[in-house]
C-alpha cells in the first residue's frame, strides 16, 4: 500500500508520467560501426541506407559537440546510451489493431490517442511511434486512395526507395551539425509522407511520439515531401513518461515543398520537463529544416514548446524557389528550472521570397528563455521581405529572457524589419481580471493566452484547444 | 609575428622609464597578446569583421614600434574653425600638445600615468596589445562642480611618415560630482595602412555629464579600433555620438556600466560608408541597478560594396528593476553589393523592465522618390533629400547646440 501511495505521489506532478512494462530488444550499449550495422540489419535495410548511415558516422567522429548555446547541460556520454530499443512484441508486425499488445493500447488510451473507436470520429490518421518502432498506421487506405503515402520511414525505405533516396538528406545533409549527423547515423524510425502532384491532403496527418525505454536516446527521422501543387498539414505532439535521468532526443525533420506546394507543420511539445528542482527531464535537441524548393512554395512552422528540461532547436526555412514563403510561429514557455534556446532561421535565396517570424516567449520560476534567430537575405534574393516580431514576458525576478537575432541583408532591394519587446504582466491587467472574479492564476492564464493568441490561431483546431490548456497548465504555480 | 612583437617590445621599453614592476606588467600583456593574436571570426564579437584577416589583407607585415623621441610639427590649419575649443593633439600616436586655454587651470588636472600602468576593465587581446605598447597615457580629471566652458577636441592626426604601423593610445577621464565635459574625437589621416588602437576609460561620478562625439569623417586607408569604457554613478549622463565614415575599417565599441541609480546612457551613431569599407559599432549597456535608462539609435547609409555591422546588447541585472532600454537600428542599402548585418541582443534577468529593440534594413522608398520627383526634383536631388532627412534624425539627437552645428556643417547636412 505504501509503495502504491508513493507511486501515485510521484505521478501527481506530471499528467502523462507513467511507463508501460514491455520487454525491449536493445542494441548493445554504445556507438560504433557494429551498432549502426545492427540497427540497419534489424530494419532489413538495403545497402545504400547502411552506406548513408556509415557516411554520417564517419563525419560524426570528426565533429565536436557545440557549446555556444545558452543553456548548459552536463556532458553526455554518447558511449553510455542505447541506440536501439523496440518493444518485443513488435518483432512481427501486427496485421490489425486487435493484434496489438493490449498494454500499448492502454498507454495510448491514457494519452487520448484516437487509435480505436475514436479514430473515425476524429478524422486523424495516426502514425503512433512507441519508442522507436512504429506500431500501427490507421487511415492508410483512405490516404492510399488519393495516392498519399504516409507510413513509418523504415517501411518507406523498403517500399518507396526511389523517393527516400532522392529526398532523405537533401535538406539536412549527412555532413550537417553534430546532433543532426548523429541522427543520420543512428535514426531508428519516424514518419514519411509523400503528397503527390495536385493533391490536397484531406486530413491532418499526425504522429504522437513517446519516449519509453529508459536510457534510450530517441532518434526520430521525419521526411515530408509535398509534390507540385499539393498541400499537407502535419501535426506532431509529444508527451513522455517520467524519468529521473536526463534523456537525449535528437530528431531530424526534413520538409521538401516543390512548385506551388504548401506544408504546414505544427508541434505541441510537452515532454517531461524535470521536477520542481530541475532534476530529470528531456533534452530536446531537434533539427528541423524545410526547403521551399519550387516556385511559389510555402512552409509554415508552428510550435508550442512547454516541455523538456532543455529545448534547443531552430525550425528553419530555406527559401530557394522564387516567390516562396516561410513562416514561423512559436510559443515557448519555461517554468521552474526549464531552459529553452529556440528560434528560427530564414534563409532567402530566391527572388521575391517572403518570411514572417512571430515568437512569444514566456519565462517563469527560475527558468531561462532565449530567442535566437537568423534572417539572411542573400544578394540574389531580390525584392524579398522579412518581418520579425519577438516578444518576451517575464514572470518573477528569478528568470531570464533573452533575444539574440542575427540579421543579414545583402540585397538592396529587400527589406527586413525586426521588433522585440520584453515586459511583464501589468498590475492593472491583473487587477482588472481579479476584480471581475478571476483568481490570480486564472487571470494570468487569460492574459498569457491573449499574449499568445497570434500563434495559437495558427494551430489546427485539434491542437488549438489542447495547446491553450497546456499554456495554463505549464504556468501553474508561477504566480502568488 | 612573435619575433617581431618581441623585438618591437624591447625597443619600446628601452625608450620608456619604467619600474621593474611596470615592465613585468607590460610583459604580461605582451605574452597575453602573443597567445591570443588579433581577434578573428571564431570569436563571437568579431563574427562579422575578422580583424586578423583585415590586417593581413590591408597591412600585411605590421610593426609595433614607433619612435617617439622626435617631435612633430603641429599643423594649426587642421584645427576646427569657428568654434573655440581646448585641444589635445596626437600626431602619429605621440601627444604633441595639451591645451586647456579656456578653462580654469585649478579645476582640471592632467596626470601623467605612463609610469603607473592601471588595469583596464577588458581582457580582449586588443586591450593586451594596447597595454603592452602604449607609450604615454594620461589621466584627465575634471574637479568637483566644474563644467568646462568650451569643448575639448582631441585631434587624432597621422601623416605619411608612418606606414604599416600599429599605434596604441590610452586616455583616462575622471569626472567628479556635478562636473561636465564635452569631448570631440576628430580623426584626420594622411597616412595609409596603419592600425590604430584606442582605449578610453571614463569614470563618471554623481551628477556628472559626459558628451563624447567621435567623428571619423575624412577618407583614409587606415584601420581603426576604439573602445570606450564608461562607468556611471548615480544620476550621471553619458551621451556618445559616432560618425563612422572615413576609414577603411573602423570598429567602435562602447561598454557602459550603469552602476548608480537614475544614471542614463545614450548612444547615437551614423554609418555613412562607401567603396569597400567595413564599419562596425558594438555596444554593451549593462543595467546594473534600479531605475537606469539607455537609448540607442543607429542609422546607416551604405553605398557601393560597403558593409556595416551593428551589434548592440542590453544587459539587465536581476537587481535592475524599472530599467528602460531601447535600441533601434535602421539601414538603407543603396547598392546591390552593400550589406548590413545586425545583432541586437537583449539579455534580461529582471521582470519589471521596459526593453525593446527594432531593426530594419532595406532600399530607399521608391514611393517617396516618386513623390519628390512629381514635385519637380530630379532623381539625384530626391535621393539626397531623403538620405539627409534619414541621417538628420540622428544628428538632431545631439543635445549640445554648438557641437550639433559643427557636425552638421561637417557632413554637409542642410536643414
Amino acid at each position: 500500500m505504501d509503495n502504491r501511495q508513493k507511486e501515485i505521489d510521484n505521478l501527481k506532478d506530471y499528467k502523462y508520467g507513467f511507463t508501460t512494462d514491455i520487454e525491449n530488444t536493445r542494441a548493445p550499449k554504445g556507438l560504433n560501426e557494429d551498432v549502426i550495422k545492427f540497427i540497419s540489419n534489424i530494419k532489413k535495410e538495403p545497402q545504400w541506407m547502411l552506406n548513408f548511415r556509415l557516411k554520417a558516422y564517419e563525419r560524426f567522429k570528426q565533429l565536436k559537440e557545440p557549446d555556444w548555446q545558452k543553456p548548459k547541460y552536463p556532458k553526455i556520454d554518447y558511449q553510455d546510451l542505447y541506440y536501439y530499443s523496440a518493444p518485443k512484441s513488435m518483432k512481427d508486425k501486427p496485421k490489425n489493431l486487435d493484434d496489438l499488445d493490449p498494454k500499448l493500447l492502454e498507454t495510448y488510451k491514457k494519452l487520448g490517442i484516437p487509435l480505436q473507436e475514436q479514430k473515425r470520429l476524429n478524422g486523424i490518421a495516426v502514425d503512433a511511434v512507441f519508442d522507436s518502432v512504429s506500431v500501427a498506421t490507421t487511415f492508410r487506405e483512405e490516404l492510399t486512395k488519393q495516392g498519399i503515402i504516409f507510413c513509418p520511414i523504415s517501411e518507406a525505405i523498403q517500399n518507396h526507395p526511389e523517393l527516400v533516396k532522392k529526398y532523405l538528406g537533401s535538406v539536412i545533409p549527412v555532413t550537417d551539425h553534430f546532433f543532426a549527423t548523429l541522427n543520420s547515423a543512428v535514426f531508428t524510425d519516424g514518419s514519411f509522407a509523400y503528397i503527390p502532384e495536385g493533391v490536397r491532403c484531406p486530413m491532418e496527418l499526425s504522429t504522437y511520439f513517446r519516449i519509453n525505454a529508459s536510457n534510450t536516446g530517441q532518434f526520430e527521422r521525419t521526411l515530408i515531401v509535398a509534390d507540385k501543387g499539393s498541400y499537407v498539414s502535419y501535426l506532431e505532439g509529444c508527451t513522455a513518461p517520467m524519468r529521473d535521468e536526463n534523456q537525449l532526443h535528437a530528431a531530424n525533420v526534413e520538409l521538401v515543398a516543390l512548385d506551388d506546394a504548401e506544408i504546414k507543420y505544427s508541434t505541441v511539445q510537452n515532454w517531461y520537463p524535470g521536477d520542481k528542482d530541475g532534476k530529470g527531464g528531456i533534452y530536446n535537441f531537434v533539427t528541423k529544416r524545410g526547403l521551399c524548393k519550387g516556385k511559389n512554395s510555402k512552409i509554415s512552422w508552428t510550435q508550442v514548446e512547454t516541455g523538456s528540461a532543455i529545448t534547443w532547436k531552430y525550425p528553419s526555412c530555406i527559401l530557394k524557389g522564387d516567390n516562396s514563403v516561410g513562416e514561423f510561429y512559436s510559443i515557448a514557455i519555461t517554468n521552474n528550472h526549464q531552459k529553452a534556446d529556440t528560434g528560427t532561421k530564414m534563409i532567402h535565396l530566391g527572388k521575391n521570397t517572403k518570411s514572417k517570424i512571430i515568437s512569444k516567449g514566456i519565462s517563469a520560476g527560475f527558468s531561462d528563455m532565449t530567442y535566437r534567430g537568423l534572417v539572411d537575405i542573400s544578394s540574389k534574393a531580390t525584392n524579398s521581405n522579412n518581418y520579425t516580431q519577438c516578444d518576451s514576458l517575464l514572470m518573477g525576478n528569478k528568470c531570464g529572457a533573452h533575444t539574440v537575432p542575427y540579421i543579414k541583408n545583402k540585397n538592396s532591394e529587400s527589406n527586413i524589419a525586426h521588433e522585440a519587446t520584453t515586459s511583464k504582466i501589468s498590475e492593472e491587467q491583473l487587477h482588472y481580471c481579479q476584480q471581475r472574479g478571476l483568481s490570480a492564476e486564472e487571470a494570468v492564464g487569460l492574459i498569457v493566452n491573449g499574449f499568445c493568441k497570434e500563434v495559437l490561431q495558427q494551430l489546427p483546431m485539434e491542437f488549438a484547444v489542447e495547446a491553450q490548456k497546456l499554456v495554463g497548465i505549464s504556468l501553474e504555480g508561477s504566480v502568488g | 609575428m612573435k619575433e617581431q612583437l618581441q623585438k618591437d617590445f624591447d625597443n619600446t621599453i628601452k625608450n620608456l622609464t619604467l619600474s621593474q614592476k611596470d615592465i613585468e606588467i607590460k610583459k604580461f600583456y605582451l605574452d597575453n597578446f602573443i597567445n591570443k593574436g588579433f581577434p578573428n571570426r571564431k570569436e563571437e564579437d568579431w563574427k562579422f569583421s575578422d580583424l586578423n584577416q583585415i590586417i593581413k589583407k590591408n597591412i600585411g607585415e605590421i610593426s609595433f614600434y614607433s619612435d617617439y623621441t622626435s617631435t612633430n610639427k603641429v599643423d594649426t590649419s587642421a584645427f576646427v574653425d569657428g568654434l573655440e575649443h581646448n585641444k589635445i593633439v596626437f600626431i602619429n600616436g605621440r601627444i604633441e600638445k595639451i591645451d586647456f586655454d579656456y578653462e580654469k587651470k585649478d579645476q582640471i588636472e592632467i596626470i601623467d600615468q605612463s609610469e603607473t600602468i592601471n588595469k583596464f576593465n577588458n581582457n580582449s587581446s586588443l586591450s593586451d596589445l594596447n597595454g603592452a605598447f602604449t607609450n604615454k597615457s594620461f589621466k584627465i580629471v575634471v574637479k568637483k562642480g566644474y563644467q568646462l566652458t568650451k569643448p575639448l577636441i582631441i585631434y587624432h592626426t597621422t601623416n605619411s611618415k608612418i606606414w604599416s604601423k600599429n599605434i596604441n593610445l590610452r586616455l583616462n577621464f575622471e569626472l567628479y560630482e556635478n562636473s561636465s565635459l564635452r569631448l570631440i574625437d576628430l580623426f584626420k589621416d594622411t597616412s595609409e595602412k596603419n592600425f590604430i588602437n584606442i582605449f578610453y576609460n571614463f569614470d563618471l561620478k554623481e551628477n556628472s555629464i559626459l558628451k563624447n562625439f567621435k567623428v571619423d569623417k575624412f577618407e583614409n586607408k587606415n584601420i581603426k579600433y576604439s573602445f570606450n569604457n564608461i562607468e556611471q554613478d548615480k544620476n550621471s549622463i553619458s551621451e556618445t555620438f559616432i560618425l563612422s565614415s572615413g576609414s577603411n575599417f573602423c570598429k567602435n565599441e562602447i561598454n557602459c556600466n550603469l552602476n548608480g541609480e537614475y544614471s542614463s546612457a545614450f548612444v547615437n551613431g551614423i554609418f555613412s560608408v562607401n567603396n569597400n569599407k567595413l564599419h562596425e559599432i558594438r555596444t554593451i549597456i549593462n543595467h546594473l541597478t534600479e531605475n537606469t535608462k539607455s537609448y540607442q539609435l543607429i542609422k546607416s547609409v551604405l553605398e557601393d560594396s560597403s558593409r556595416a555591422v551593428y551589434q548592440g546588447k542590453i544587459f539587465v541585472n536581476p537587481k535592475a528593476q524599472k530599467t528602460d532600454g531601447y535600441q533601434l537600428s535602421k539601414a538603407i542599402l543603396l547598392n546591390k553589393d552593400s550589406e548590413f548585418n545586425a545583432k541586437p541582443e537583449l539579455e534580461i534577468y529582471a521582470d519589471d523592465v521596459k526593453c525593446s529593440h527594432g531593426s530594419a534594413s532595406g532600399s530607399l522608398n521608391e514611393d517617396s522618390i516618386f513623390y519628390l520627383m512629381s514635385r519637380g526634383l530630379n532623381y539625384q536631388q530626391s535621393r539626397e533629400l531623403l538620405i539627409n532627412g534619414f541621417l538628420l534624425d540622428v544628428v538632431e539627437k545631439i543635445t549640445d547646440p554648438e557641437v550639433k552645428n559643427l557636425i552638421k556643417n561637417m557632413i554637409g547636412i542642410k536643414e
